[in-house]
């Protein structure tokens, strides 16, 4: 087991850095261009800036908001190196990255007395809801909490067997009534499982829905009332998945995910792409909720607890 | 979220208003916040600078300068020009072979299934052909699964080898199994994988060797941002595909992606994914493309749908109506259940300029007209033909019969009068009165 989990501790290490690394190369790369060979920001050097942060989608305003602040410090400490610029860069956006990101503590933790712990999983479709639920399910499982799964998308063709394989590959239990079968129904069913089991972790599986259809957000909240009927404070987590090929359009879904059902954790998929996912920084700023995990592949260890830090040291490093 | 590109624009013109004329540095301002338009609405960073730079050309060699209303000269230019860079025209697709071989490729979670299902329904329902849908998906939970499902669904064969992991000998063997069957479309469906994923690029490669496609479709995801860039790039230098599919178009999203796209491998974008179910494709209309880029709503798109629903008489009786301000509570009535036929109002109000932002806080449901209904239901027969009868005791008495209140009842009145003036400049001045005049309520 020891042997075991060092050697995995590692692999996924190189699969987030295999994850990163075309980020940082393009973004270090024009960078360091900018500023070869100077030793003040100047237009051209900003402007840069600018083309690196909006190309790995940060969007115009957050990399405006960067850029000031960038400005304003350049303004008051006048001289600046590349070494410099780097440093004030990363401080800069690890500040608008949401100070209690998680990523110091241990990894897969439940808060005490939250048992079943509830996790709801959202987001709008395609963007790897449930495969990060397979994922989450392994990790929990490994650090020795017993999980079950909760089939409550029961709209999409096939959605039910889809989290029913991943139960089977991690090995975890799974509550489902089938596809058609009413959301806020199963969810009930699989907390009152867990209550009965003894489980500790509940993860539920929405349909994909497009923020701005009204009926079908809606329909979250009716899942989240449903489930308090057994555990007043459920779900404990909304965690909301967001695509790192997505551009702005995520401000717009966090926005409206977030008015329907409280979500209080992002987990950014995809980043084994060369999508950069810079939309996060300011949806972690704007809305201030912590990014929590990041997806680098398709496999159930392709799950990272996400680190501010370390996701802009990668980035910039 | 995003500012309409006409708000911005007459913006960056009013400065100059005090001035008396419009110089050089007013156009260029115009132009840095059309850039600025464009990125916010995902169109790649590269591709927004040069198209902004030919529109600052361009605007200076015309009249801009001296036009009496800067602002909306820019606003054409920049759409004619991005209009045109979308496509001229609509692209079909090449159905002609025996079978015709049509391969869908694409990232993960960016449609593809569910498209190929709507591909299929719209080539047999539409079309006539018989068509087979082909699972080459061997990876993902359960992908075989949700092909059956849709298959099914729309009553088309769909070809799976549930134990093989081979999506190249599948592909060949489903082509050869529709020859034997007589279908003369095959759809194959394929694992979404990353353009740097060199095993499984080179396994859609060796599919498209295999069965020799007539057809070649990317399937994009609508929302996508900068990264359509080197994806498209990338399955366009592998694949040589022939078109491209735009998912998700019934979200929010300004789609800038699909300029990106279009300017990067110079394929026509022929399907858009517009909703979940199976009849959800429409064909792709390049200009109202431009004008959700450019923040311009979707005008055409939803005089359309609302002509899909009218029967034509029915319709030109309306527009005398109107054109005469004789719009009455009967019509409005009768407006409100072809509303509710069109399905989601949100959705519809959305493609209103001005509107997505206005309403997006709003609350608006299935329930939202029953209110109105029950107002209206509770005026007389001549208070519905002549809306002005309603005075202060009528309102009073259709209140209490509606089981409602008074401010209920002149808020839909209030509502009654704009809309009447709506439905006249829609038929009369067009767009851009009605933006304005969507801009005026959003203000109040
Ligand atoms: N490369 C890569 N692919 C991923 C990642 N996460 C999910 N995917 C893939 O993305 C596709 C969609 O994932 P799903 O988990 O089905 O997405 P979903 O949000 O549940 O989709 P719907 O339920 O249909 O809305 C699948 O092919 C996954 O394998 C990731 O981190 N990296
Ligand atoms: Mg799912």
């Amino acid at each position: 087991m020891g042997l075991f989990s060092v050697f995995s501790k590692k692999k996924q290490k190189e699969d987030l850095e295999k994850g990163i690394d075309k980020t940082k190369q393009s973004v270090f790369a024009k960078l360091s261009k900018a500023v070869a060979g100077k030793s003040k920001v100047d237009d051209e050097v900003l402007d840069n800036l600018e083309e690196a942060l909006v190309t790995s989608d940060v969007g115009v305003h957050t990399t405006l908001k960067i850029i000031d602040r960038i400005e304003a410090r350049v303004a008051k400490d006048k001289y600046l190196g590349i070494q410099e610029l780097n440093t004030m860069l990363k401080e800069e956006i690890v500040d608008l990255l949401e100070e209690n990101n998680s990523g110091d503590g241990a990894d897969f933790d439940i808060p005490e007395n939250k048992k079943p712990y509830v996790i709801m999983v959202v987001g709008v479709n395609g963007v790897g809801k449930t495969t990060t639920i397979g994922k989450l399910a392994y990790n929990f499982k490994n650090v020795g909490k017993s999980v079950v799964l909760g089939a409550a998308d029961t709209f999409r063709a096939a959605a039910v067997d889809q989290l029913t394989i991943w139960a089977e590959r991690v090995g975890v239990p799974i509550v489902s009534q089938g596809m058609n079968a009413d959301p806020a129904s199963v969810a009930y069913d699989t907390l009152r499982s867990a209550i009965a089991k003894n489980t500790d972790v509940v993860i539920i599986d929405t349909a994909g829905r497009l923020h701005n259809k009204i009926n079908l957000m809606n329909e979250l909240s009716k899942i989240s009332r449903v489930m308090q009927k057994l555990i007043p404070d459920a779900p404990h987590e909304i965690l909301l998945v967001l695509d790192a090929s997505t551009g702005q359009n995520a401000i717009e879904q966090a926005k409206q995910f977030i008015a329907a059902t409280e979500v209080n954790a992002l987990a950014l998929t995809k980043l084994d792409g060369t999508a950069k996912g810079g939309v996060v920084i300011g949806v972690s700023d704007q809305f201030k909720i912590p990014v929590k995990y990041i997806g680098v592949g398709e496999k159930m260890e392709h799950l990272q607890i996400f680190d501010r830090k370390e996701f802009v040291n990668s980035l910039f490093d | 979220m995003f500012e309409g590109l006409s708000d911005r624009l007459d913006r960056s013109f009013k400065i100059l208003k005090g001035h008396g004329s419009i110089t050089e540095i007013n156009v260029a301002e115009s132009v840095k916040e059309i850039r600025k338009a464009l990125i916010e609405a995902d169109v790649s960073y590269k591709i927004a600078k040069d198209f902004t730079s030919r529109v600052k050309a361009k605007a200076l060699g015309s009249d801009v300068l001296n036009a009496i209303k800067p602002g909306e000269l820019m606003v054409k230019i920049v759409h004619d020009e991005l209009a045109e860079l979308m496509g001229g025209e609509q692209v079909g697709i090449n159905t002609k072979g025996d079978p015709a071989v049509i391969l869908i490729a694409g990232l993960q979670g960016s449609g593809k299934t569910t498209f190929s299902a709507k591909l299929a329904n719209y080539l047999k329902s539409k079309k006539g052909q018989q068509v087979m849908l082909v699972a080459g998906d061997v990876y993902r939970p359960a992908a075989i699964n949700q092909l059956k499902v849709l298959g099914e669904q729309i009553g088309a064969e769909v070809y799976t080898e549930e134990d093989s992991k081979n999506p190249v000998q599948i592909a060949k063997n489903a082509v050869k199994r529709a020859k034997e069957y007589g279908k003369n479309i095959v759809i194959v469906d394929t694992a979404g994988r990353l353009a740097v994923d060199e095993e499984m690029m080179t396994e859609i490669s060796n599919i498209k060797k295999a069965i020799n496609p007539q057809e070649i479709l990317f399937v994009v995801d609508s929302m996508t941002g900068q990264d359509a860039v080197n994806t498209a790039k990338a399955f366009n230098d592998l694949l040589n595909f022939d078109g491209v599919v735009l998912t998700k178009l019934d979200g929010d999203t300004r789609g800038g992606a699909a300029l990106t796209i279009r300017s990067v491998v110079e394929k026509p974008i022929k399907f858009v994914g517009i909703g979940e179910k199976m009849d959800a494709l429409d064909l792709f209309h390049p200009s109202r493309m431009a004008d959700r880029i450019l923040g311009m709503g979707d005008i055409v798109s939803l005089v359309e749908k609302a002509q899909e629903q009218f029967d034509e008489e029915e319709a030109r009786k309306l527009q005398k109506k109107i054109a005469k301000n004789q719009f009455n509570f009967n019509d409005f009535m009768k407006q409100i259940q072809q509303i509710k036929k069109m399905g989601n109002v949100k959705d519809l109000m959305g493609m209103i300029p001005g509107m997505s932002k206005a309403i997006k806080d709003v609350d608006i449901d299935d329930d939202a007209f029953k209110g109105i209904e029950a107002i209206i239901q509770s005026m007389t027969p001549e208070e519905r033909e002549n809306p002005k009868l309603l005075n202060g005791s009528r309102r009073k008495r259709i209140a209490n019969g509606a089981g409602s209140n008074i401010q209920e009842v002149n808020r839909l009145i209030k509502q009654f009068a704009e809309t009447s003036k709506m439905m006249k400049m829609m038929t009369g001045g067009g767009g851009r009165k009605m933006a304005n005049m969507m801009n005026a309520m959003k203000r109040r």
